[in-house]
């Protein structure tokens, strides 16, 4: 692991990250992490959503996202050999522990925040599942192919509302590019690969996710132009969750996700 | 004796396919007052099943395990699918979603009292599950039988998604129930608040009931309210045996000789206190409703205008333009 220090780097002068272990299980719990955060802010637009179809929508959404954190966390719990399932996964480990990209903790915000994310978050799985699909590893390549299906129809849903909006009245208009603007200094942390996925690009198991930015970004500038809208110039870019230095948001959301697990020990439900 | 179509009256022609047990279709004549009772339940049952949303949605993110949090999610979901099918049911009497969702807001129509009772633990996703769509679906079977065609299809394909819902709700009492003390202790909580709201779900006694009478007759109902509230009653009290819950109601016992089970008086003025708007959770159901409903307009509305613009644009390419 020779790359060591270029993950540090990221988070201030000193800190440590305070996980370790197979890259397999470290690959396929960062990826587990960012479907589950992503699907549990996504579930907190349940009735809250600007119609009962998006009502139906959104929690599709969450669901698909659930589903693939499911089957990335079980598959992670068998190949590190402790016993620890699914929800020992999910809801037993700090904020700390936890190395979802920064991007899918931002909270909610509006509407067309919420679809920001989204487009950014669906462009970037697109290419990621695509490239997955043929992973050395079968189950993991398995977990893609299905989750690649559904990628397509979340591009699909969340490009047509970025477009609406963005080409719908003034302030939708307004109101979208407030959410690219705030979202994109997220981007790049997508992008920037480490040595876990080093080691596990050199297994044939996963994708350098360097290689999946210019198709993202094609994808991406297709939608915003479309959208009458543009991207900030602003370079920019936060890093950190890989390493588990977050936002400030994600201890609040883990703290609601993991309530029951940790006022309730060892208790089955 | 045979009368051709033309010697008939619209209202002989309604009426003979009631007697006949056949479904009325929208585009048959109807007596005003059937459509509009048809309009007022229905409607009130599509808002019914969209406020459902927020007692159960304040689960969600704190569901316990990964899998009871996909099963809830899907559960919501499930209900505002009820609440479009419900609204399109309505939708063919000749009134706009618009118009019944305005018609909820302003607190002109209603829906189940059920929802204005809140949602304290984790258990009471259970009871929810276990008696209020148990309660639900011993009315809802009813309308699969019901005279109005599109509401009795809706009831079809409804009914067997709540049967679903019923047994995952039985199944977390279960669970709870074979757990910690702890979690039988929360189990045993809910179902003391939610038994009795779940036996008011059928309403008024018969006597008291205003609708009864002429909804029956247009076989729009086809059991009296007392008599669901019996049949639920018969149906859950072994249930709660099978968990070991009590139910909260001292006067409850076997009746060997009606072959029904005896059951204590529903306390009619919280009931009546609740329908009027007083219940625990009423403003803040509709508050959040509202709400909902409010932030989403600017989406709607951009949403409509780029849809115009749509057209526009394929209009002007049409015509070269």
């Amino acid at each position: 692991m020779t790359t060591r220090d270029r993950i540090t780097s990221r988070a201030p002068q000193g800190s440590v990250p305070v996980f370790d272990g197979d890259p397999l299980f470290l690959y396929l719990v960062r990826h587990a992490d960012d479907n589950l955060i992503l699907a549990q802010r996504l579930s907190q637009w349940v009735s809250w959503a600007p119609e009962l179809e998006e009502d139906i929508a959104l929690a599709n959404l969450a669901l698909d996202f659930l589903g693939v954190a499911r089957a990335l966390y079980t598959y992670a719990g068998e190949v590190e050999g402790r016993g620890r399932t699914e929800d020992d996964l999910a809801m037993l480990r700090t904020e700390r522990e936890f190395t979802n990209v920064l991007l899918v903790e931002q909270p909610n915000g509006d509407f067309a925040h919420t679809m920001a994310r989204q487009l950014f978050f669906d462009a970037y799985q697109l290419g990621l599942w695509e490239a997955l699909s043929s992973s050395a590893d079968a189950t993991l390549g398995g977990i893609a192919a299905k989750a690649l299906k559904e990628a397509r129809y979340h591009f699909r849903h969340s490009s047509t509302w970025v477009i609406r909006l963005g080409d719908g009245t003034e302030e939708s208009h307004r109101r979208m590019q407030a959410g690219i603007d705030a979202l994109w200094r997220f981007v790049g942390e997508l992008f920037v690969g480490d040595d876990v996925e080093a080691a596990m690009v050199e297994a044939g198991v996963g994708v350098d996710p360097s290689t999946l930015q210019e198709a993202w970004e094609e994808r991406v500038s297709d939608v915003v132009s479309q959208a009458t809208l543009s991207v900030p110039d602003d370079p920019f870019q936060r890093m950190g969750g890989r390493v588990g230095f977050h936002s400030e948001h994600l201890g609040h959301l883990l703290a609601e996700m993991q309530w029951m697990q940790r006022a309730y020990p060892g208790m089955e439900w | 004796m045979t009368t051709t179509s033309e010697r008939t009256s619209p209202a002989e022609r309604f009426q003979a396919i009631i007697d006949a047990d056949e479904k009325i279709e929208p585009s048959d004549w109807m007596p005003e007052g059937y459509r509009k009772t048809l309009i007022r339940q229905i409607a009130q049952h599509a808002h019914s099943e969209v406020i459902g949303m927020q007692p159960e949605g304040n689960w969600i993110t704190r569901a316990p395990t990964l899998e009871r949090k996909a099963i809830l999610i899907a559960k919501v979901q499930d209900e505002a699918g009820h609440g479009l099918y419900l609204y399109s049911a309505a939708e063919t009497l000749g009134v706009t979603r618009d118009e019944l969702v305005e018609l909820l807001h302003t607190g002109a129509q209603k829906y189940s009292s059920i929802f204005n009772y809140p949602t304290l633990t984790w258990a009471d996703i259970g009871a929810i599950g276990w008696l209020v769509d148990g309660a639900a679906i011993t009315n809802q079977v009813m309308l699969t039988r019901t005279s109005y065609g599109p509401y009795a299809r809706a009831m079809v394909r409804i009914c067997k998604e709540e049967s679903f819902h019923q047994r995952q709700g039985y199944e977390i009492m279960l669970r709870l129930c074979n757990g910690t003390p702890e979690q039988k202790a929360m189990a045993q909580d809910a179902v003391n608040r939610w038994w009795w709201p779940a036996l008011m779900m059928f309403g008024p006694h018969d006597s008291e009931s205003t609708h009864t009478n002429q909804s029956m007759e247009w076989k729009i109902k086809r059991i009296s309210n007392d008599d669901l509230r019996q049949q639920f009653v018969d149906m859950t009290v072994p249930q709660a045996e099978y968990l070991g819950l009590t139910l909260p109601d001292p006067e409850l016992r076997w009746n060997p000789e009606r072959g029904h089970y005896d059951f204590g008086e529903i306390d009619w003025d919280e009931f009546w206190q609740v329908v009027k708007g007083h219940g625990p959770m009423n403003r803040d159901r509709l508050e959040h409703k509202i709400k909902a409903w409010e932030d989403g307009e600017w989406v709607r509305d951009a949403a409509a205008a780029y849809a115009e613009k749509q057209q526009a644009r394929r209009a002007a390419s049409r015509t070269g333009g």
